[in-house]
């Protein structure tokens, strides 16, 4: 067996931007303690109006575990007084499963014999002309990690055809040079997505075990590399579950608040999602991070970050989406289809994960409305 | 008669002083809240149309309203510019409030680009209304620029805190001749009247009403205070009496002849 590649050395044609902020997110990792939090440091992070890191890490411990329903007060008011009561809806489309890295978790990973597919430029067309009609204005674009099969053009032409359809085009694809960032922005897109998975390089390195998305550094960054390149906003997640969730928590919400002070223009997001079962393997699942802790994320997240937007996931069930969106979520997917198309025709390619909320769009609507809250299908303009 | 206490914007008079949001609440509120505010000018955010859409928030403003279109996703002079003209070209006509903000965690205004975008704007025939950090020096070039009024922040947006910066806005009011527009912060009716009686020219409120438990009676009680406000400054008010008493033994009483 080849001996495995050193996760924090980048692969030649990866950029490498001046940056310290990886430094002070695996420092602040490494001396937080979620254990060692108490009582005393969460009530008083419950009282202050700007957050600072360690408050965060308090309302993120086990200590705030007793303060879950004051959490949930406080973030619903913190919530309701920056976004109102309205809640952004969207819907992702996959372009394509093929991939080139090995991670052991994913279902789209290279060594797990799934039906692999890519959507042509009339697929794309036809899938978005049939979400567009949903009244969706807000599409997200997700392919495989394959920059073979899923190069910088096909992505371009995709945001292209997604401009015509919608008002806001976001991209959760392989993270690249500030240089591709650029060029996928002329075409269109303006918010870019990338999840660390964990932010422990250990982990990651064992999670991860080939492939370009092994080099962890060159994740870490990309949400800085597509401000450069001119994106107006970026979205962090830790893929709950992977490792302690707590830590991971922490780090996506200290990198989210560090590229915020360090670009104060850019709108930053988090999404929260729990490992899931995936095709050939249904033991994978998010081990200790029950509703409970997941809930006591999104409101932590919430607090430390008032301004930032929060997604919550397909990966959960109804109720609890539906629950999210009133004490802290400010955005959600509706009638989604992890497979590659299944929009306007059948699936041609296998899902990446099991979804746990199938309801169309029309029914999410219908929910958000049953809340006494206002889906927003478009809040933004391209400029 | 006495003639008409009106705000005059860009040659056209209104009656009412008080601006209204449209954002962060039901869109199918909108027309009570108009309503109960008698608001005559709306302020909605032009990211929120969504034309020949569902929920196309300009199908829930009672017509007869005057568009404030706002320039909120902007970050630069140039965005707020071309947000402006896209707003004039879909037809929310030539009022425009321009919003520029490069900092997404407290929103607040940049008033150097806000100036240069005024400055485009006004000579485009644009009724211009620069939402500003209160800035006497700002406000005097936004004016000199050609802004049909200055609307400075009361508090950070959103925060219902109401007159934070209640010195410097008085500054502008005495110094500008151009109507002071208190936006964002006013959380309250009180806090709405109490700036009308420091001679503001109007209110601009969202966050306050939207977040109200009863949005089209809340709007009711800002038209309320906003009038109360306005009426007071109008009669002039009554001097406060720093110290208590007056002095028995005047200070001058030693003069003679």
């Amino acid at each position: 067996m080849t001996p495995k590649t050193d996760p924090m050395a980048y692969l030649p044609d990866m950029e490498i931007i001046p940056s310290t902020m990886l430094d002070e997110v695996l420092q602040a990792r490494s001396a937080y303690h979620p254990e060692a939090c108490t009582a005393a440091q969460v009530r008083q992070a419950l009282q202050k109006t700007h957050l600072r890191p360690e408050d965060f890490s308090a309302l993120l411990s086990p200590a705030a575990a007793p303060f879950l329903e004051q959490m949930a007060h406080e973030s619903q008011r913190v919530t309701r007084r920056q976004f109102g009561n309205s809640i952004q809806v969207f819907t992702p489309l996959y372009l394509a499963n093929h991939c080139e890295n090995h991670c052991i978790y994913c279902g789209f990973n290279s060594h797990n014999p799934i039906q692999r597919a890519r959507l042509d430029s009339g697929e794309i067309e036809a899938e978005m002309k049939a979400i567009a009609a949903t009244g969706l204005r807000e599409i997200l674009l997700l392919t495989g990690e394959s920059r073979a099969m899923s190069d910088l053009a096909y992505i371009g032409k995709a945001c292209q055809i997604a401009r015509r359809h919608f008002k806001v085009v976001g991209l959760e694809v392989y993270p690249m040079n500030v240089e591709g960032y650029a060029h996928l922005h002329e075409c269109g897109a303006d918010y870019v997505t990338v999840f660390q998975e964990t932010y422990n390089p250990d982990r990651y390195g064992t999670l991860h075990l080939a492939g370009p998305k092994r080099v962890f550094p060159y994740r870490f960054y990309a949400q800085e590399r597509a401000i450069l390149g001119g994106m107006r906003g970026v979205g962090f997640a830790a893929l709950l579950g992977l490792d302690d969730f707590r830590k991971d928590a922490f780090s996506a919400g200290l990198h989210a608040y560090l590229l915020q002070r360090k670009y104060p223009q850019a709108e930053v997001a988090l999404s929260c999602p729990r490992l899931r079962p995936i095709i050939n393997n249904d033991k994978i699942n998010a081990k200790d991070v029950h509703e409970a802790q997941l809930l006591q994320c999104i409101l932590a997240y919430r607090l430390f970050l008032p301004f930032a937007n929060i997604t919550i996931s397909t990966r959960e069930e109804a109720r609890f989406r539906d629950n999210a969106i009133k004490l802290g979520a400010s955005k959600i997917s509706a009638g989604v289809s992890v497979g590659i198309g299944g929009h306007q025709a059948e699936a041609k390619g296998d899902e990446q994960f099991e979804i746990a909320d199938t309801r169309s769009v029309q029914e999410i609507y219908a929910a958000i409305l049953g809340q006494g809250l206002q889906p927003v299908m478009s809040d933004y303009v391209y400029v | 008669m006495t003639q008409q206490d009106c705000l005059i914007l860009g040659g056209r008079a209104f009656t009412s002083r008080f601006i209204l949001g449209s954002g962060k609440y039901s869109l199918d509120l909108i027309e009570a809240a108009v309503a109960k505010a008698g608001a005559q000018i709306i302020t909605l955010a032009l990211r929120r149309i969504n034309q020949d859409g569902q929920d196309n928030i300009l199908d829930y403003i009672p017509k007869g309203v005057t568009l404030l279109p706002n320039t909120s996703g902007a970050r630069s002079a140039e965005e707020s510019v071309r947000i402006a003209r896209l707003a004039r070209e879909i037809g929310c006509g030539d009022f425009v409030k321009i919003e520029v903000i490069r900092d997404t965690k407290y929103l607040l205004p940049d008033n150097g680009e806000t100036l240069k975008a005024t400055e485009i704007l006004a000579k485009e025939g644009f009724i211009v209304l620069p939402y500003m950090y209160p800035d006497l020096n700002a406000a005097r070039d936004m004016a000199q620029a050609g802004a049909a009024a200055i609307m400075p922040l009361g508090a950070p947006i959103g925060s219902n805190k109401g007159l934070s910066t209640k010195e410097f806005i008085q500054i502008l009011i005495d110094e500008i001749d151009l109507p002071i527009i208190i936006d964002a912060g006013i959380g309250r009716p009180s806090q709405a009247c109490e700036a009308m009686e420091m001679g503001a020219a109007g209110i601009m409120a969202n966050t306050a009403i939207a977040s109200a438990g009863d949005i089209p009676a809340m709007a009711t009680a800002f038209r309320q205070a906003i009038e109360a406000g306005r009426t007071a400054y109008l009669a002039g008010l009554g001097p406060i009496q720093e110290t208590g008493a007056a002095a028995s033994s005047p200070l001058t009483g030693f003069l003679r002849d």
